[in-house]
């Protein structure tokens, strides 16, 4: 076991921090969270220089204009990136961690040259169309229908969960084209254009009051049989190809934002006489070790990627973990400022010198709620440790 | 950067594993229950033929001289087999006084070990010398009075006696030592020591402070083999036995323990592998605050999958037969050994 980085590493990693020094402070303010039109314009700006300094999709293969940096760089870049404060991957999500990659191992060479290059710039936009009313941790019971006529699809049918919809320019789609009960037989993936005639976009307001999301709904959209990934009826294989991708970095920014956020919740309860209590100082170092133990098993994740090729099963538990150390974190965040916690206004309690003000303490908080939700409920990521690491039987 | 074993530390846990499964099979160790809390002295010095307390002591002093990282691979799978006895103390002991400078990592600036008994070191390192170790209990405080419980007295040639001041040798044979006849851990034979003298001083604070953080680590490996043994146990009995006409371990609920206990054994163990390497490798992290990390969430762990594994064997894992009890009864020796954990998440959030 070595936690020490090579000499190229480490040049990787101060070329890249040398320029993050540079480029950071002269982005402008974050835009506000809910006006989508100017965060598309802070994240397309964002993702633009990263294009033209070389760091765009690093994790791409080479063929699809990437870097094929390896998966310890892939770590070295994303907490370079954290602790620069650089700006989030934000709308460039889907295209760079999903639509992306897809299309760089399923898409024909046309495909490829068509859609990569303004991912990678930042000129496209793209949103997901997976999850459905009906179809959530069972994905493959979704029924979003599309019927083949001549040189397209025509689809018809609702999708949920779609984030930045409102300023997409395509959205990955799985619609059903096989029979009723065809599930995983009959999926195909289509990179569907959001300016086509017969989509409706509406966004759900979630409990912490902000638009995040919303249902897409698709009466008769038509979408050309050209941007149809892989065969017909093949859409969940070129799905999980996605995954493939996948070197152990998931949620690795995570883990390092939520350290930070530890830090300046000790300075929160310093500055507020809190610090002087046994319970609050073990309780935060509890939680310490814990973030410090997800960092080492980051690493490990990362390490079995960089020797096998495919990350290890250790992905569902550090997701698992993380997620619900993250709650833990947002409640002890509720429980040191007591009343202060009941108002969404800023009572101006922070100080901007590394202590929390209530109103992010209480966003977070809220939105902990949705982290053992999205990207696999902790009760399914509870299902696959147990069914494919330890072998248990399916029910 | 590779966090995976090396080839090298995979092949030591393969060749203590079936050491100990070989050697040590779990009838053996139950079948001296109620003895004196060892594997027996010739056990013992198969142990000490494997390396076990050697491991760390350097080549130039007849040691294998590797790091923590090699201790902390070999310390889970004894953990895994119950291997009963003061195993931590000895191995710390071989290292740890044999001198301030000759260790994989620079000893400690007041950590100078003078006065260590002539031949001790050679005689912990081949077996022949069984060090113990206690923490000296408070002598003021309001808390009432706690005597000092001595594990495996009868077998000790030294026991070292660690406070904040820094470290002392005591000889157990000037001890008034009074057997407790009926210890939480079957396998952990316990005496009551009233009086503990002062003993002879050893070594300062800063040696007693690196006693404690190898301790941790190496007491957290213990009990990630714990954690690992109990979900193993688990495991195994989820998909044997049968209810309703199904493996138990095809319904939801049970599933659910099981994975939370892999959750929790590969937690600790990925944190107290990263303890070991960052004491390994100065300049990869804070060293003391992964060592009181790691040793906080592996006690949890061992105590949580010990717990865990009782339930999921449903009334036979409440009877004396099955075994989950002796992991969690280990758990609870080895918490307090590291411990106390309070003080150990105390120490990550000064240091956080």
């Amino acid at each position: 076991m070595d936690l020490r980085y090579s000499e190229t590493e480490e040049s990787f990693r101060l070329e890249l921090r040398k320029w993050l020094v540079e480029v950071v402070p002269t982005l402008g303010p974050k835009a506000s969270s809910l006006d989508w039109p100017a965060r598309r314009v802070y994240d397309t700006t964002w993702q633009r220089m990263l294009f033209d300094a070389g760091y765009a999709g690093i994790d791409w293969p080479v063929e699809g204009g990437g870097r094929a940096a390896s998966p310890v760089e892939q770590l070295i870049y994303l907490e370079e990136l954290e602790r620069a404060h650089a700006p989030y991957v934000g709308v460039n999500f889907v295209g760079l961690l999903h639509a992306g990659p897809t299309i760089v191992v399923e898409g024909t060479p046309e495909q490829r040259a068509r859609f990569l290059p303004p991912i990678l710039r930042g000129d496209e936009v793209w949103c997901q169309g997976f999850s459905e009313p009906g179809a959530g941790s069972d994905l493959a019971s979704l029924r979003t229908k599309a019927v083949r006529d001549g040189d397209e699809y025509v689809v018809t049918g609702q999708k949920i969960w779609t984030s930045h919809a409102e300023v997409a320019d395509y959205c990955e789609l799985l619609v059903r084209t096989g029979d009723e009960g065809s599930r995983h037989r009959g999926i195909t993936w289509l990179a569907m254009p959001m300016d086509q005639p017969g989509i409706d976009f509406r966004p759900l307001k979630t409990i912490a009051g902000s638009t995040e999301f919303g249902e897409l709904f698709l009466d008769g959209v038509r979408v050309p049989v050209a941007n149809r990934m892989g065969e017909e009826n093949d859409g969940w294989r070129v799905t999980m190809v996605t995954l493939s991708f996948e070197r152990g970095t998931a949620f690795v920014s995570e883990v390092l934002q939520s350290m930070e956020f530890l830090r300046d919740l000790r300075t929160t309860a310093e500055r507020t006489g809190a610090w002087a209590d046994g319970d609050v100082r073990r309780r935060l170092g509890h939680l310490a070790a814990e973030l410090d133990a997800l960092w080492a098993l980051a690493r490990r994740n990362v390490s079995q990627a960089a020797r096998t090729g495919v990350p290890g099963v250790g992905g569902s538990v550090y997701k698992l973990g993380l997620s619900e150390i993250r709650q833990r974190i947002g409640e002890f965040g509720m429980d040191l400022i007591g009343g202060a916690g009941l108002s969404w206004d800023d009572l101006q309690g922070g100080d901007g010198r590394g202590s929390i003000g209530n109103t992010e303490l209480v966003n977070t908080w809220v939105h902990g709620f949705s982290r053992t939700i999205a990207a696999g409920t902790s009760q399914i990521q509870r299902n696959i440790i147990a069914e494919r690491i330890l072998g248990l039987p399916k029910g | 950067m590779d966090f995976e074993l090396s080839d090298d530390e995979a092949a030591l846990a393969d060749g203590i594993r079936s050491l100990c499964a070989g050697r040590f099979p779990l009838d053996r160790l139950r079948a001296a229950e109620g003895g004196d809390g060892l594997v027996d002295l010739e056990g013992w010095s198969e142990l000490a033929e494997a390396g076990v307390f050697s491991l760390q002591l350097p080549e130039a002093s007849g040691g294998i001289g590797l790091g923590m990282a090699a201790s902390a691979v070999v310390f889970e799978e004894l953990g895994r087999a119950l291997i009963p006895g003061p195993l931590l103390a000895s191995h710390l002991a071989a290292y740890l006084l044999a001198g301030p400078t000759d260790g994989p990592t620079d000893g400690p600036t007041d950590g100078r070990v003078e006065g260590v008994p002539d031949g001790l070191v050679d005689g912990v390192a081949e077996g022949k010398v069984v060090v113990g170790a206690v923490r000296r209990p408070p002598t003021s405080g309001t808390g009432a009075f706690v005597p000092a419980l001595v594990e495996s007295w009868s077998s000790l040639g030294v026991l070292v006696v660690v406070d904040d001041e820094g470290m002392a040798v005591v000889d157990p044979a000037e001890l008034d030592a009074v057997r407790i006849a009926r210890p939480l851990d079957p396998l952990t034979a316990l005496w009551r020591v009233d009086r503990l003298p002062e003993g002879r001083r050893i070594a300062g604070a800063a040696a007693a402070h690196r006693w404690r953080r190898d301790q941790a680590v190496l007491g957290g490996a213990l009990l990630v083999g714990l954690a690992a043994g109990t979900l193993e146990m688990a495991v195994a009995y989820a998909k044997q036995r049968e209810q309703f006409g199904k493996p138990i371990g095809s319904f939801q609920s049970v599933k659910h323990m099981c994975a939370d206990m892999l959750v929790a054994a590969e937690t600790a163990r990925a944190a107290v592998h990263a303890a070991a390497v960052t004491i390994d490798q100065p300049g990869v992290g804070d060293a003391d605050r992964a060592a009181a990390g790691a040793g906080l969430l592996a006690s949890e762990a061992a105590i949580k999958n010990g717990r865990t594994c009782i339930q999921v064997h449903g009334g036979m894992g409440f009877t004396w037969d099955v075994p989950a009890h002796l992991y969690l009864m280990r758990a609870r020796v080895l918490s307090e050994a590291i411990g106390p954990v309070a003080g150990l998440a105390e120490l990550v959030a000064e240091l956080f």
